[in-house]
């Protein structure tokens, strides 16, 4: 995929950013430490395992953090240049849905069941565009068509109930992109559809940001995901970033151990084909996502890397510049393949 | 829909039947004979069986409910054992005040207890959660008698802003009607609205933890109107069940706010009845009120499908 002409323009510059969540048990530092920026146009893809800050990330950027739970600890997001870390809530309702929107995992559960599809989109541009209810319901009939809803003018009259997953996931995302955000954060949009549907979704979603310029935030597990739609990659694990870099060049080179892991966890349809037809046995990082409770002094993939030596137990690794705008938080990054296959070998004798 | 309600008030018609059934025998095995009430405490023997055939309650007791039956059907509710009055008139003339003071109550109790519901629900936790609790807990834990006389004593009494006691008609004037209305409004109402106020928060509090409101919030939607159209709506249906389940609360507090307050409405003529074994009141009293209960019922389930529009019939 190619980058539109005004990619140059940071939109999103997330400093440091650090969330918190108060448990029973202690504080759990669900985000800790993360850094990124988005260009206008740009799609970033978010990635990790489950549990590994994430979708927190997001929720801290719209400032969505239920404060009886959690909070934003430290750090900084700047949209446009505003901080929005502090920023009071009336103007944080200003930006939300209006400049940076958020489309939801679940779309079974992500709509109003007792509003009509009609009434949750023009809601929307009601609100932030400051039309009538003529024009806006006018608006949400073109956003239908938008994310190519077929007969939208009935549709607009139906219940979430009366559709289907993956016309109810094009209905968020109509809502989303009602009054033009320049951000759209999709949170695992196709995680709960079927593939084929899971496909229509991302193609849906790479079309407008040809078309309307949007700067997509894409969060998944799934590393396929990554590699069809994104510009850039950062690969996050227990609340940190562990790597940042260009979708090629990271697919190309990983340099981080963790990322490494998670891509031999990918199964390879492609070397089926090939050789006696024998597919590579399929391999999982060995151990266990440390608890978020304690502090972790080094590297918080330490204790599951073949390559950890005493350092990375004791000192946290920053982020350092191994390529092509490409970064990654690891000392032993230097160690590249022959160090993926030795700490393959070793973390197989671990389990 | 439409044949749903015709469906459904054909099913009342069994229902009332065996109400009908019930408070016949159930009064008839109460102790007491109401002819030996009239006749006096020096009648002969004579004089109350003369008493007992002309009120028809010499005859076999199943004639006597098949006669009070048909005549319900015709319109006939009987006649008054005491006051020799149609049963019918008498109800008819003492509805205005009931109904004045159940609407009011209704009223007053809805529309203070869904906000205060839908406020603890937002702040919960907070400390404004904690006040509106304490007051349902409090509301609902105190007996309408003692609320209805502590209200007299402060605004009544001490202040003199209200009058202590009776009802003035709607006919005399709007103003002295509502004065008369205040006080026992408030009385009855006070532990309905608790029980509103409580249905109301845990309702809203379970909505409030969907997945929808979060994206209403990531819309950057005002507060207002997540929490009255997103949630409220979604949180209603438990609220408006237990509404109709007070209409039913509201008719037994009624008889006891209508004798705190000295209102003469259907809840007096009750307890006069009861006193007094008027069994043709009685009878027809506790037929209206189980008509009354049975068509709110009736109300709230077809509301249920204005509300959620994935409930169909």
């Amino acid at each position: 995929m190619t980058q539109p002409a005004n990619s140059q323009v940071n939109i999103l510059e997330v400093q440091d950013l650090r969330t918190e969540f108060r448990t029973i048990d202690g504080v759990v530092r669900a985000v800790d430490g993360v850094s990124f920026s988005l260009k206008a146009g740009e799609t970033l893809g978010l990635v990790g395992e489950s549990g590994c800050g994430k979708s927190v990330t997001a929720l801290s950027i719209l400032r969505l953090i239920d404060p009886r739970a959690g909070r934003i600890a430290g750090g900084s997001i700047r949209f446009e240049g505003r901080e929005l870390v502090g920023l009071d809530e009336a103007a944080m309702r200003g930006i939300r849905g209006h400049h940076i929107s958020m489309i939801f995992q679940e779309p079974m559960t992500s709509l109003n069941p007792v509003l009509t599809i009609g009434t949750q989109i023009a809601e929307n541009a009601a609100r932030h565009l400051g039309l009538g209810k003529k024009a806006a319901r006018g608006r949400a009939l073109e956003m239908l068509d938008l994310v190519r809803i077929a007969d939208a003018r009935r549709r607009l009259d139906e219940y979430p109930h009366q559709l289907s997953g993956g016309m109810r996931q094009r209905v968020m995302i109509a809502i989303a992109l009602a009054c033009n955000p320049k951000v759209l954060i999709a949170d695992e949009p196709t995680t709960a559809l079927d593939v084929t549907i899971q496909a229509q979704i991302l193609e849906l979603l790479a079309e407008i940001r040809q078309r309307l310029g949007t700067a997509i935030i894409l969060i998944t597990h799934d590393l396929g995901v990554v590699a069809e739609t994104c510009d850039r990659v950062i690969v996050m694990y227990a609340g940190r970033m562990v790597e940042a870099a260009p979708v090629a060049e990271l697919f190309r080179v990983p340099r981080h151990p963790y990322t490494r892991g998670l891509m031999r966890a990918i199964p390879r349809l492609d070397l089926d084909a090939e050789g006696e037809g024998r597919r590579p046995r399929l391999t999982e990082i060995g151990g266990l996502v440390p608890s978020l409770i304690r502090d972790i002094p080094g590297c918080a993939f330490a204790p599951r890397c073949a390559l950890a030596g005493d350092r990375c137990r004791s000192e946290r690794p920053p982020m350092l510049d191994v390529g092509e705008g490409h970064r990654a938080a690891c000392f032993e990054w230097a160690h590249g393949f022959e160090g993926a296959r030795r700490d393959a070998g070793q973390a197989e004798g671990v389990r | 829909m439409v044949s749903y309600i015709l469906r459904r008030l054909l099913a009342t018609i069994p229902v009332m039947g065996v109400v009908a059934v019930f408070v016949f025998f159930l009064l008839r095995l109460a102790p007491g004979d109401p002819a030996a009430i009239i006749a006096g405490d020096d009648a002969t023997v004579t004089q109350i069986a003369a008493i007992r055939a002309k009120l028809g309650l010499d005859r076999p007791v199943l004639e006597q409910f098949g006669l009070w039956v048909l005549g319900m059907l015709q319109g006939d509710f009987g006649t008054s054992i005491f006051s020799n009055l149609p049963v019918s008139r008498l109800i008819a003339q003492r509805v205005e005040p009931t109904l004045a003071l159940a609407l009011s109550t209704l009223l007053v109790a809805v529309a203070l207890a869904i906000p205060l519901g839908v406020l603890a629900a937002a702040k919960a936790r907070r400390l404004t959660d904690r006040l509106v609790m304490l007051f349902a807990v409090m509301g609902f834990a105190m007996p309408v008698f003692l609320i209805g006389y502590v209200l007299i004593y402060v605004f009544a009494d001490r202040l003199g802003w209200l009058p202590v006691q009776g009802y003035k008609p709607l006919s005399e004037g709007i103003g002295p009607w509502a004065r008369h209305l205040v006080l026992p409004s408030l009385a009855l109402g006070i532990t309905y609205m608790a029980l509103i106020a409580r249905i109301t928060r845990a309702s809203m509090l379970e909505v409030l933890s969907q997945d929808y409101i979060r994206t209403a919030n990531s819309k950057g939607l005002a507060t207002g109107r997540v929490l009255l159209l997103h949630a409220l709506k979604n949180a209603a249906v438990p609220i408006v069940t237990v509404i109709g389940i007070g209409i039913a609360l509201l008719i037994s507090g009624v008889v006891i706010t209508e004798t705190v307050f000295n209102i003469p409405g259907l809840g007096r003529l009750t307890v006069d009845a009861v006193l007094k074994r008027d069994y043709p009141i009685v009878q027809g009293l506790i037929i209206v009120f189980a008509g009354v209960k049975v068509l709110v019922n009736l109300m709230i389930d077809i509301s249920y499908a204005f509300l959620d529009p994935r409930i169909r019939y």
